[in-house]
């Protein structure tokens, strides 16, 4: 035999031994590991610092808060309070912390530990971005902006190890849903102070080995770029509950790469689905397919103190002009609903009553009433995104809707992700495409948004009449009223059409028939205690 | 020799000074910043935010700052990765990135040059055609094509080979050294069959021959010498190459290299991480240049001039 030969046959034997190996997927069925598609490598681990959905992913299994998600949507858990009361006023609430949570090091959780990590949140040189999720609480921005040096004027105390008392500055019946974000959950204190200082962006608590948290799983091992390895945590509280030994969690930036991956058996769950594979699947009827409702909206801004667009009518001919559902059935093709609202219908039981008509001819009387008959004399309109082609497909679609129902010019413009950015809250834009996700399930987390004095607001659109009603429901307790408030102020936005709501996100993945216990719900949260891995 | 080394690399350190001052006020030019996301900051926390980062310093104090820093090794934090420093992530990426590189190029080579030289030999036959095609078909097929095509033969029909990943599962490294390899390895034959062709073409050569040696030592010991001179000063800037555009095979294989740090920095704005992945490209870049030219100088003797 020569040696050409012989390298031939070694290259066989290789290539054949390795198709003996058991997937990911099936080996991962016996010993209860979940294979995670989790979009990007996170920023990091410190809840106070990380923004981002991935970065909710990971900490969901490490951390908890004072609540919990419910997995089935709708109104918080039990999380490390057992139980808690709201007083008459609706302002102070008493969380009594449950006697059974422990940090996974076995430390008592107690109610110090929040009143520390509130104060690390809201400490200026941490740098944390998410500081507003906690304005809410009396004190908490005047500490942040200096005013009170001391933080025991803030609103939240420990009344004893098992108590905490959070005083907030007004009636928020969203509170209890703004604690299932991450920025309101604790960290260990000894290990954080252990590792650097109380505002240490670059402290090393968050690596494996030295990370302590108080969620169902614990930090195993941490790859950049590569995998993080969570695996249960003994300690925690509702440790019975959870079946997973471990998740491994894999940052596939390349959604193509992370579609093969699932094909080959290496991912129970994706991240996202190719938009141009979304439409064959759904034809496929690929039962690996996941399409669930999310509470997220795709827009365009239009900026109002452009010349061109400061006529609400404008607007309105804008908005009317456009055919919703041709673009959710002919261009995004992958089960998102057509938008006549800001506010995704639905959101803990809030259904807008606004209406956008698909009407050319009211959209050419209104542009025709503002001065431009049949487009005539209507400036060029920029319509500004983010390179993607997803957002260039749409823009073309709008585009050619435009200009054939108005009569006007329409010329598309992308941007790189931070020229993009820049441009739009420097207000260097006309239209721009933008999407908004709820952070709690509320119809709040949409419509502050939009208040005269927000930094995501960026329309220049400033309405005091809107500004007071969504005010007044933020201090209404009482559901009902409050809804009726956010209805009345929701008319007023969709009147004046500052937005312009293309489509309801909805949330496309892959997901293999073996996860169970992976409830669908409008915040996308999937607490992994429920999820296990059963073959039917 | 020595002193031509080392005037080499001395000529070198004004160059990084250069690359490394462009590229600190270059990255400040762009638009938007490290801090810019979808979900607006308030001013108050940006400020903040700068402020953990020096950034509201002077541009100059912050130059020299940096500058200082690099001459100790210091590359600063990541803005992007909070609790990680550039110098980290440069040496997390950098050993799978030179695994890749180094099994990509032993492909390469091994594939290239015996090609190469098989088709000079056996010139104008199917021995040559057939490998020079191939070669031609290597060098016009880019990576992004040739990767996924590997994955839907080799991983996803006949499930042979894992689909992506480094050092997860066995086989895993199989389809990207390739993928990156194939195309360095049609350069290396078409390099190797030219230089080959002149050789074989010289007197000395007929003079070899004409001694009576043997066809191996002839072509193995005299004109592969000289006829491969092209390909190994090409293999200098082609490992350079390999390390920083290695981005493509990475990302389409998920592979935790240093080419997916350089170029998500860009994207983030990650002002420290894009200058410390600049610095060292360009270094490694100088280096692996400098290293070529010192092979070629040692095989050919009218390059020590």
């Amino acid at each position: 035999m020569n040696k050409t030969s012989f390298s031939l046959l070694f290259l066989l034997v290789f290539l054949t031994s390795c198709g003996n190996n058991v997937s990911p997927v099936d080996s991962g069925l016996e010993n209860q590991i979940f294979h995670f598609g989790n979009g990007s490598e996170p920023q990091g681990l410190d809840p106070h610092i990380v923004t981002g959905v991935p970065e909710h992913h990971i900490l969901i299994a490490l951390c908890e808060g004072l609540t919990s998600s419910n997995p089935k949507g709708g109104a918080a858990l039990p999380g490390m309070a057992e139980s808690w009361s709201i007083s008459d006023d609706g302002k102070t609430y008493t969380f009594n912390i449950n006697k059974d949570a422990r940090w996974s090091n076995g430390d008592k959780v107690t109610a110090d530990d929040f009143v520390w990590s509130w104060n690390r949140v809201l400490t200026p040189s941490l740098g944390s971005q998410y500081t507003d999720m906690l304005y809410y609480v009396e004190g908490a921005k005047d500490f942040y902006d200096g005013n009170i040096d001391d933080f025991s004027q803030v609103g939240v105390k420990a009344i004893n190890d098992n108590t905490l008392e959070v005083v907030l500055n007004n009636p928020t019946p969203f509170f209890l849903g703004l604690l299932s974000h991450y920025s309101t959950w604790p960290v260990h204190k000894d290990t954080v102070l252990k590792h650097g200082t109380i505002d240490d962006r670059n402290g090393q608590w968050t690596r494996p080995g030295n990370f302590v948290c108080n969620g169902p799983m614990q930090l195993k091992s941490w790859e950049l770029n590569n995998k993080i390895v969570v695996e249960k945590n003994p300690f925690y509280w509702d440790a019975q509950t959870v079946k997973l030994n471990e998740i491994h969690f894999y940052p596939v930036t390349n959604i193509m790469t992370e579609d093969r991956m699932f094909r080959a058996g290496q991912l129970h769950s994706t991240y996202t689905v190719p938009a141009q594979k979304c439409p064959v699947y759904i034809e496929e009827e690929n039962p690996n397919l996941s399409i669930t409702p999310y509470m997220g909206t795709y827009f365009y801004r239009t900026n109002t103190l452009n010349p061109a667009l400061k006529d609400a009518k404008v607007r309105k001919a804008l908005a009317y002009s456009i055919n919703r559902e041709q673009i959710v059935k002919k261009v995004s093709q992958c089960g998102q609903l057509p938008a006549f609202s800001f506010t995704p219908p639905g959101a803990n039981g809030y259904e807008p009553e606004t209406e956008i008509p698909y009407d050319l001819d009211l959209a050419r009387e209104l542009l025709a009433e503002a001065g431009f008959p049949n487009g005539e004399g209507f400036p060029v309109l920029e319509i500004l995104f983010n390179t993607s082609e997803d957002h260039r497909k749409i823009a073309l679609a709008v585009q050619q809707m435009w200009q054939s129902a108005l009569g006007i010019n329409v010329e598309l413009v992308n941007m790189d992700w931070k020229v993009y950015l820049s441009r739009e809250s420097s207000g260097d834009f006309q239209i721009s495409r933008a999407g908004w996700i709820g952070d709690y399930e509320d119809p709040n987390t949409f419509l502050d948004l939009m208040m005269p004095d927000r930094g995501n607001n960026k329309t220049g659109w400033a309405n005091l009449e809107y500004a007071k009603l969504v005010n007044k429901a933020n201090q209404t307790l009482d559901q009902d009223e409050r809804y009726a408030l956010f209805r009345q102020a929701e008319k007023i936005l969709i009147d004046e059409l500052p937005i312009i709501p293309i489509y309801t996100y909805v949330r496309p993945i892959q997901l293999s028939p073996d996860v169970k216990g992976w409830d669908s719900n409008y915040l996308d949260h999937h607490h992994p205690k429920y999820i296990y891995l059963e073959r039917d | 020799m020595l002193l031509i080394f080392l005037k080499r690399v001395l000529a070198a350190i004004p160059v990084l000074i250069i690359v490394a001052s462009l590229t600190f006020f270059l990255v400040r030019l762009a638009p938007g910043g490290p801090f810019d996301s979808d979900r607006a900051v308030s001013d108050e926390v940006l400020i903040n935010l700068q402020e953990a980062y020096n950034l509201n310093a002077p541009l100059s104090e912050q130059y020299f700052d940096y500058m200082s820093g690099v001459i100790v090794g210091d590359f600063g934090p990541s803005f992007r990765y909070p609790g990680r420093g550039v110098s980290e992530m440069i040496f997390t990426g950098l050993p799978v990135t030179l695994e890749l590189a180094l099994y990509s190029i032993l492909i390469a080579v091994l594939v290239g040059i015996f090609s190469g030289v098989l088709a000079a030999l056996k010139r104008n036959t199917l021995l040559d055609f057939i490998p020079m095609a191939i070669a031609m078909i290597g060098i016009c097929v880019p990576t992004f094509l040739m990767g996924p095509l590997l994955v839907l033969i080799f991983g996803i029909n006949l499930e042979i080979l894992p689909v992506s990943g480094w050092g997860n599962l066995p086989g895993d490294k199989l389809l990207p050294s390739i993928t990156l390899g194939f195309a360095y390895a049609a350069y290396i034959a078409r390099l190797s069959r030219g230089g080959m062709l002149e050789i074989l073409g010289q007197d000395f050569i007929r003079t070899a021959r004409a001694k009576g040696l043997s066809e191996r030592v002839v072509v193995t010991k005299h004109a592969m010498q000289g006829g491969l001179i092209p390909v190994v000063s090409f293999l200098g800037p082609a490992v350079a190459g390999l390390l920083a555009g290695s981005f493509v095979v990475e990302t389409i294989f998920q592979i935790p290299g240093l080419g997916r740090f350089y170029v998500e920095a860009a994207f983030n704005r990650d002002y420290t991480m894009i200058l410390g992945t600049t610095i060292f490209f360009s270094s490694m870049i100088v280096f692996f240049n400098l290293l070529s030219d010192m092979a070629v100088m040692f095989l050919n003797p009218r390059a020590r001039d």
